[in-house]
C-alpha cells in the first residue's frame, strides 16, 4: 500500500517559488490500476517522480509499506528505485542496446548474475509479445513494440509497483489500446500495482480501477473510477471527460 | 618528368617517409594519452554540473576553469610556457619526443569539451530512465552515456584527431619534427616549393583518410541508423 500524505513540491524560481504539486493525500491499495488525470502542467508528473524520489518532496510523507521513503539516500535510496519499475513516454530505451539487453539492464545493474538476467529477460519478451525480436535495435521497432520492450525492462527485476507517465500519449488509439490491454493483463496476472500518470480520459475508463482528478497542484477529485466518472463534482473532470462547453 | 619525380624521390623520398612517420607517432601518442586525461575530464564536467547525476559545484568550476585555460592559450605559445615541464618529463625539448608533453597539454582540455558535448547529446530520458532503474553513478556513466554517446565520441574523436594533427605541424616551427618541420625548413627557410607542396598534400591526405575511417566507424556502430 502507498500512502500520500500532505505532499507539496515546490521549486526556487527567480522571484519566488513555484509549486508544481500541493498538500496531496492519496492511498494505492496492492492491486490498484490507479490513474492520476490531468492537464499539461497540472503537476502529475511531478507527482509521480516523487514516489521514487525522481524529485524530492519539499513537505509531506510518502509510505510504502509502512515506510516513509522521502528521507532515504544512497543504497537505500537505490535499493528502493530497484524494485519500482517505470515506464515513460517516449520509452527512453537505449538505442545502441538490442532489446534483450535493454530488458537485462535493470538486472545488470543490481547485480543479478548473467545467465539468470537473460533467463528473466526472454520471460518478460514472451509475455510481451516480443519473443522474436530479441535480437533487433530499438530504431527497427514500432512505437508500440517499443512501448512492451519498456515495460518488460519495467517489470526485470519483479516490482511492486510501476509507474506509467503517460505511457501512451506518443502512440495511436490502436496502438493506446493494445498497450492499456498488455498493463491490465499484467496487473490480473502479476498482481502488480500501477500508478498511471495520463490526460486522456480513455485510459482511465479503459483500464484504472481508481482515479485522481488534479488540477493547478491540487486534487479535487478522487474515487473508484466508475463513481468519479459517472457522477463528476468538479468542472475540470466534466472538461476532461468532454462533458463541459469546451467552447464557454 | 619521370626524372624529375625519381630524382625528387631520392633525394627527399626517405625523409618525407621517416616525418610522416614522426607525424604519426605524435599524433597517435599524443591522441592516446589526451583521450586517458580528456575522456575522464569531459565525464566529469558533465555529471558534475547543477542538473548533473553527480552535482559538484566546487569540482565542475575547478574543472570548467583549466580547461579553458588550457584552451585558451595559443598552442605556440603553451610550447614554449611548457619547455621547462617538458625537459623535466621526457629530458629533451626538441624532436617527436620534446612535442609529446605539449600536444598532450593542448589536446586533453580540447578532448574533454569533445567528449562534453557528445554526452551532452543524450538523451535526458534516458539518464532519467537509468535513475529510475537505481543505476549508481558510476554505472550510468559506464552502461549509459558511454554507450549511448559511442557513435558521437567516434566522430568526436575525428575531429580530436585532425586538430592534434594540426598541431603537430605548429610545433614544426621550434623544432618538434614531423612534416611541420619539413614544411618550415625547405618550404620557408630553403625556398623550396616542391617539397613543401608535397608535404602539405601528405597532410592532406592524412587528414582524408583518417576523416573517413572515423566517418565509417561511428556508421558502423550506430544502431540508430539502420533497418
Amino acid at each position: 500500500m502507498i500512502e500520500i500524505r500532505e505532499l507539496t513540491k515546490s521549486y526556487p524560481v527567480s522571484g519566488g517559488t513555484f509549486t508544481a504539486i500541493e498538500h496531496i493525500d492519496l492511498t494505492i491499495e496492492d492491486g490498484d490500476i490507479f490513474g492520476i488525470i490531468g492537464m499539461s502542467g497540472a503537476g502529475k508528473s511531478t507527482l509521480v517522480r516523487c514516489i521514487n524520489l525522481l524529485e524530492r518532496p519539499t513537505a509531506g510523507s510518502i509510505l510504502i509499506d509502512g515506510v516513509d521513503v522521502t528521507a532515504m539516500q544512497g543504497s537505500q535510496l537505490l535499493a528502493l528505485r530497484r524494485k519500482i519499475g517505470m515506464v515513460f513516454q517516449k520509452f527512453n530505451l537505449l538505442m545502441q542496446r538490442t532489446i534483450l539487453d535493454n530488458v537485462t539492464l535493470p538486472l545488470e545493474i543490481a547485480g543479478v548474475e548473467k545467465k539468470e538476467r537473460k533467463a528473466r529477460a526472454l520471460e518478460l519478451l514472451e509475455l510481451v509479445g516480443l519473443s522474436n525480436q530479441a535480437g533487433k535495435y530499438p530504431a527497427q521497432l514500432s512505437g508500440g513494440q517499443q512501448q512492451r520492450v519498456s515495460i518488460a525492462r519495467a517489470l526485470a527485476n519483479h516490482p511492486s509497483l510501476i509507474l506509467c507517465d503517460e505511457p501512451t500519449s506518443a502512440l495511436d488509439s490502436l496502438t493506446t489500446n493494445s498497450i492499456l490491454k498488455l498493463l491490465r493483463d499484467i496487473n490480473r496476472k502479476l498482481g502488480v500495482t500501477m500508478i498511471i500518470i495520463t490526460h486522456e480520459i480513455g485510459v482511465v475508463q479503459k483500464v484504472c480501477n481508481k482515479v485522481a482528478v488534479i488540477d493547478s497542484s491540487v486534487i479535487v477529485e478522487q474515487g473508484e473510477t466508475a463513481q468519479v466518472l459517472h457522477n463528476p463534482c468538479q468542472l475540470i473532470t466534466k472538461q476532461l471527460l468532454g462533458e463541459a462547453d469546451w467552447d464557454g | 618528368m619521370a626524372e624529375t619525380i625519381l630524382g625528387f624521390l631520392e633525394r627527399y623520398g626517405g625523409m618525407l617517409l621517416e616525418e610522416t612517420a614522426n607525424t604519426l607517432i605524435m599524433t597517435g601518442t599524443a591522441t592516446l594519452f589526451a583521450y586517458i586525461l580528456g575522456l575522464p575530464m569531459g565525464v566529469l564536467l558533465t555529471i558534475s554540473q547543477p542538473y548533473g547525476i553527480w552535482p559538484h559545484k566546487r569540482l565542475n568550476r575547478v574543472l570548467g576553469w583549466f580547461v579553458n585555460i588550457g584552451r585558451s592559450l595559443p598552442f605556440i605559445i603553451l610550447i614554449v610556457l611548457l619547455f621547462p615541464l617538458t625537459k623535466l618529463i621526457v629530458g629533451t625539448k626538441l624532436g617527436v619526443r620534446g612535442a609529446i608533453v605539449p600536444l598532450i597539454v593542448a589536446a586533453a582540455p580540447f578532448v574533454a569539451r569533445m567528449v562534453e558535448t557528445s554526452l551532452a547529446e543524450v538523451d535526458d530520458g534516458i539518464i532519467e530512465a537509468a535513475q529510475s532503474m537505481g543505476a549508481t553513478a558510476g554505472q550510468i556513466v559506464w552502461k549509459f552515456y558511454l554507450p549511448e554517446a559511442l557513435p558521437s565520441l567516434t566522430l568526436g574523436g575525428s575531429i580530436s584527431v585532425i586538430s592534434i594533427l594540426a598541431y603537430t605541424a605548429i610545433a614544426g616551427a621550434v623544432g618538434a619534427g614531423g612534416l611541420g618541420d619539413v614544411a618550415i625548413r625547405y618550404g620557408y627557410h630553403r625556398s623550396n616549393p616542391p617539397v613543401l607542396v608535397v608535404t602539405a598534400v601528405l597532410l592532406i591526405l592524412m587528414v582524408q583518410v583518417i576523416q573517413s575511417l572515423f566517418n565509417f566507424i561511428a556508421w558502423k556502430i550506430d544502431k540508430r541508423i539502420r533497418q
